[in-house]
């Protein structure tokens, strides 16, 4: 506990009207200086190819005022909502409610999600959007085995994804294989590459390997780009055959699926049956790592979470642990890739950029490192909160940035759950591991 | 050799501006352990500062160069430090107690959320800027006809970097505040105990390292000629590879290291290919985690249960 004791006693805090408006005024006075010449003044190339500038003093004025106004409210409510650190009470029968929703929150969204194309099958717009939320709980889902259960920070899983995704585009394309023919190979060339890369990291940890996996794929990606005779550059690769359903296509062609069954083909078929590739996938990753927990494997991983060094002193070999948590994650990234080449038909190096990497890896957080549950609520509530700013495509990432900054400060350890150990002793020690400082303490 | 000759004054004067990014970093992660990410999109705000401001200055008929120049230093270095100080106040401070990853998490956002600020707010696209400082010299005629230059805006990056060190050091070394932070490296709680702020002291390092960011941005601006609103991602990164290659926590390895990640890239791209000069800059990153973790001035962490 000694890191929270140095923490400075915010009891003595005045809280008067005039400590308010005067700690306003600071923040709108800082929002001036900080807006002044990045709001105050916009810049452009001119027609002659000089640059031109014009004034914004009436945006300026606002945000300025918007802080001002904005700091009154957060002060206000935080005197209301009473320090951060108290635990506040839940009553009762608030907690026994929440506890039963917990228990039934999970097949309950598991049969809402298998009835989503019976429900709106017609409507193709969501159809589209729960394909592409599945895909991201999948690869939440294959990240969380490499940052919520192994404990290692990855944050160039998209590395991964690009892998599985190109393996099955060039294979597709060059050699005509078919996609159930592919799948397993983009997962065991994304797991090789997995593995490739956890050989380096192996000896570093925390921020180190952040920042090594960082560097690792953004080097698949310039390797995509500048690939040109194999990739195809930034054109990306184009033609991507479609699905079949073991090898029966789906298409109004005559021995397409629709003419075999003899009803009127629609191009909603398709989407149906993407969806329910994607669920099957999503569950069986899911379904894989449930599995995994429970193994030895997914026990040292856990382990090596919690302690690396009292984990190696329990004689666990920690290379081949980090090296399968790397292997599953991206074999997992793979078969995710897999997919989404062949949804799209499409694929070029900018859907693999670092933003996908840092939006998988907010959505494992946010849910709570390690929760299964979790990464699948959040990984809906990210999607469909992208969606929700389709029209204002400009400020989708600065929404997301704020809002993955103001969620961490409000709940450093996710939305849902936490990082719960599988096993663990019936008796709570006096000091949780989550406080110690990880090699310090 | 004259070529080589070339590259070098060109590698030189390019580590120089990853040099004064990566003090940034190390700084930082010396104090806090924690990578700011956020701070290679702190020097690009810094040079879009510098940018506005100098068009301002233009503008309102300053006409002469040198004086600009140092205005528009001040007020980048001044508006960019605000920009630190703001981001360590909202989105680390909270969280600096909290587990490993939060900050680290919060930096990241923060970083969308600057890059997207200055996309939203300067426009998308690349801004570019006549040459201000012109002019320059020729050390050496090769018989071939190339020629070894050395313009004036590398001898002005060059110099702006040693001075701006210089006085670095100096405050590192021989202030109230450079003794604070030194203090608040080795132990917060020790150093808060004996009366040091630790507080103040972690914004200062951050207000240091933005300020740093800042001159980089503005040697950037004035260098190449462009700013563009997604230039800090690939700088940053390279920044932090410059630091950890010098030894992440060591002022003077960062320094070291920014030329040596300079040199690295500048005689890739001449001798080898320009395509994958950014590979090659991270391919080292990953050799060198490897080979020595500790970089090359770095002190071995010692690991204690």
């Amino acid at each position: 506990m000694s890191a929270t004791s140095a923490r400075p006693s915010h009891a003595a805090q005045p809280s008067g009207s005039a400590f308010i408006v005067k700690k306003a005024l600071i923040s709108a006075l800082v929002a001036l200086v900080l807006f002044s010449l990045m709001i105050g003044v916009r810049t452009e190339a001119g027609p002659q190819g000089g640059l031109i500038y014009w004034t914004r003093f009436g945006d300026l004025a606002a945000l300025v005022g918007t802080v001002f106004g904005g700091s009154i409210i957060v002060e206000l409510l935080r005197q209301w909502w009473g320090p951060v650190d108290k635990d506040s009470i839940v009553p009762k029968p608030v907690q026994s409610a929440i506890s039963f929703a917990g228990r039934w929150l999970a097949p309950a969204l598991l049969v809402f999600a298998v009835l989503v194309p019976v429900i709106f099958y017609d409507q193709r717009y969501i159809l589209d959007l729960s394909i592409l939320v599945l895909t991201y709980v999948m690869l939440g889902w294959g990240l969380n085995v490499v940052v919520g259960l192994a404990g290692l920070l990855d944050l160039g899983y998209v590395a991964f994804y690009a892998v599985g995704a190109y393996s099955y585009a060039l294979l597709a394309t060059n050699f005509g294989l078919s996609f159930w023919v592919c799948l397993p190979l983009a997962g065991i060339l994304a797991a090789f590459w997995g593995v490739l890369l956890g050989f380096p990291v192996l000896r570093l940890r925390g921020d180190y390997l952040a920042i090594v996996t960082l560097a690792f794929g953004e080097i698949i990606r310039l390797v995509i780009i500048n690939w040109q005779s194999l990739t195809g550059g930034p054109n990306g690769v184009s033609g991507i055959p479609r699905p079949t359903m073991f090898g029966i296509p789906l298409d109004n062609s005559d021995n397409g699926l629709a003419a075999r069954l003899g009803i009127e083909f629609s191009p909603t078929h398709r989407l149906v049956f993407l969806f329910y590739l994607i669920l099957a996938m999503a569950l069986l990753t899911n379904w894989v790592t449930i599995r995994l927990r429970r193994l030895p494997i997914g026990r040292a991983w856990e382990a090596l979470r919690e302690d690396e060094v009292a984990c190696r002193a329990l004689g666990i070999n920690t290379t081949t642990t980090k090296l399968t948590a790397f292997a599953t994650g991206a074999m997992f990234g793979g078969f995710a890739g897999a997919f989404f080449a062949t949804r799209q038909g499409f694929i070029s190096p900018e859907s693999f950029t670092f933003q996908e990497s840092a939006l998988v890896l907010a959505i494992v957080v946010l849910g709570g490192m390690g929760s299964q549950l979790g990464v699948a609520l959040s990984a809906l509530a990210m999607i469909g909160g992208f969606e929700l700013f389709r029209g204002f495509d400009q400020y989708r990432m600065l929404v997301f940035g704020i809002a993955m900054v103001l969620l961490m400060i409000w709940r450093p350890r996710g939305l849902i759950g936490h990082r719960a150990p599988t096993v663990y002793l019936e008796r709570n020690q006096s000091i949780s591991s989550d406080l110690v400082k990880e090699g310090h303490g | 050799m004259d070529y080589f000759a070339q590259q070098l004054i060109n590698g030189l004067v390019l580590g120089s501006i990853y040099g004064l990014i990566a003090i940034g970093y190390t700084m930082v992660y010396g104090i806090v352990g924690m990578i700011n990410f956020a701070h290679g999109d702190i020097f690009m705000i810094g040079g879009f500062i510098a940018l506005i401001s100098f068009l301002v200055l233009v503008s309102l008929g300053l006409t002469a160069i040198p004086l600009i120049l140092l205005i528009v230093l001040l007020v980048s270095m001044a508006i960019t430090a605000l920009y630190g100080w703001t981001i360590e106040r909202i989105a680390y401070r909270p969280l600096r107690h909290s587990f490993r990853l939060a900050p680290m998490l919060s930096a990241i956002g923060m970083s969308f959320v600057l890059t997207n600020f200055s996309q939203v707010s300067q426009g998308a696209r690349v801004k570019p800027v006549p040459p201000i400082i012109t002019g320059g010299y020729t050390l050496h005629e090769g018989p071939e006809g190339f020629a070894v230059q050395l313009s004036n805006i590398q001898i002005m990056v060059v110099l702006a970097t040693v001075v701006v060190l210089a006085l670095f050091t100096w405050l590192v070394s021989r202030t109230r505040l450079g003794r604070d932070m030194r203090a608040c490296e080795q132990d917060q709680t020790m150093a808060a105990l004996l009366g040091v702020d630790v507080d103040r002291t972690i914004s200062m390092t951050f207000v240091i390292g933005a300020a740093l960011a800042a001159v980089a941005g503005m040697m950037y601006l004035l260098y190449y000629g462009l700013v563009d609103f997604f230039m800090g991602f690939v700088a940053g990164i390279k920044a932090f590879t410059a630091a950890v290659l010098g030894g992440i926590g060591s002022l003077p390895g960062a320094m070291l290291g920014g030329l040596a990640i300079g040199l690295i890239e500048t005689f890739w791209s001449a001798y080898f290919s320009v395509e994958y000069k950014d590979v090659a800059a991270f391919s080292i990153l990953i050799v060198v985690l490897i080979f020595m973790p500790t970089g090359l001035l770095g002190r071995p962490e010692v690991e204690k249960v």
